[in-house]
């Protein structure tokens, strides 16, 4: 599916999605992006730093949040820029004592929410929300209609 | 940290060669299944090189860039304490299979707030034609020593819109 400009108006809404994260989804992460910082993996290190538990790496969640506006637009190359702050942790939990995996649901939604019709461009506004809470603030996508 | 280094810049060592299997890797990694990610003929046809990089793929590039400043002993950052606080990239092109790319990081900012060491990092990554492909910026913490903190504020320090991140 591809977003056509025709379609387009301000408070049209993305397709959501959930996506499921647990240790095994970091450690992927963590061999793709390069980022082996031992919070995203190692739940006594990330203890020893205060934190209340293994977190998912806010890379991770910025590329899953775009997820919503990329599977609409179906080519990466009407993506102008993306940013986004990184508000709260994704705690993810590994439960003791079971072969299961366990982990988080990151629930993401976009709505856009500017057409600058002169330069042809929308901007999507994306929320990512774990656990209830928000875990991206101003998370913003403008793209090329 | 050393504020002497703002304004100071930190190249890429050597470059960075895109491979078609590290896209397909990354693509899985963060879930992004379109055919034009990992089918060579499919993005082909769709009009580019090679397979196409999803957009945060840059982070990688960025990231090896990243660890010369962060580790650079001299800049005084507590790295075993660093989350993430923001991260934006302005897109000149998509990055495909076969790209060599160049990576120069700056640091625009050092500041302190409420015992937080707070840097900002403007990466300016470039293909091997020298033309820009992507602009990428961060604003990295490393969170303050939790003598003074009660457990229960781990996780909700930061309220949303906060400039203080906590994700890594």
């Amino acid at each position: 599916m591809s977003a056509a400009a025709a379609e387009v108006s301000v408070g049209t809404e993305l397709p959501p999605l959930t996506v499921h994260v647990d240790r095994e989804t970091l450690v992927r992460y963590a061999g793709a992006s390069g980022d082996f910082n031992p919070i995203h993996w190692n739940p006594a290190f990330a203890a020893s730093v205060g934190l209340p538990g293994v977190i998912a790496h806010g890379m991770f969640t910025m590329a899953t949040a775009i997820r919503v506006v990329t599977d609409w637009l179906g080519d990466p190359s009407r993506l102008i820029d993306y940013g986004v702050r990184f508000t709260r942790p994704v705690v993810v939990t590994d439960a003791a004592g079971s072969l299961d995996h366990d982990g988080a649901d990151i629930e993401i939604t976009g709505k856009v929410g500017a057409i600058d019709p002169a330069a042809g461009t929308a901007r999507v506004d994306l929320t990512a929300t774990f656990d209830g809470q928000t875990v991206l603030g101003k998370a913003r996508a403008t793209v090329r209609l | 940290m050393d504020a002497s280094f703002v304004g100071r810049r930190f190249p890429l060592p050597g470059s960075y060669a895109v491979g078609v299997e590290k896209i397909r890797e990354f693509a899985d990694a963060v879930g992004e299944t379109a055919p034009i990610h990992h089918d060579r003929a499919a993005a082909r046809a769709a009009g580019f090189a090679d397979v196409v990089a999803p957009p945060t793929f840059s982070f990688a590039v960025i990231n090896r860039t990243q660890e010369v400043v962060l580790f650079d002993p001299e800049l005084g950052l507590d790295y075993s304490r660093v989350v993430h606080g923001d991260q934006s990239f302005s897109y000149h092109r998509p990055i495909v299979a076969g790209d060599e790319l160049t990576c120069v990081m700056e640091i625009e900012q050092i500041r302190n707030v409420a015992g937080n060491d707070m840097i900002t990092l403007r990466a300016d990554i470039t293909g091997a034609d020298g033309e820009p492909v992507v602009t990428g910026r961060a604003m990295l913490v490393s969170r303050a020593a939790e003598t003074s903190e009660r457990p229960e504020d781990h996780g909700s320090r930061e309220p949303a819109g906060s400039t203080t991140g906590s994700s890594g």
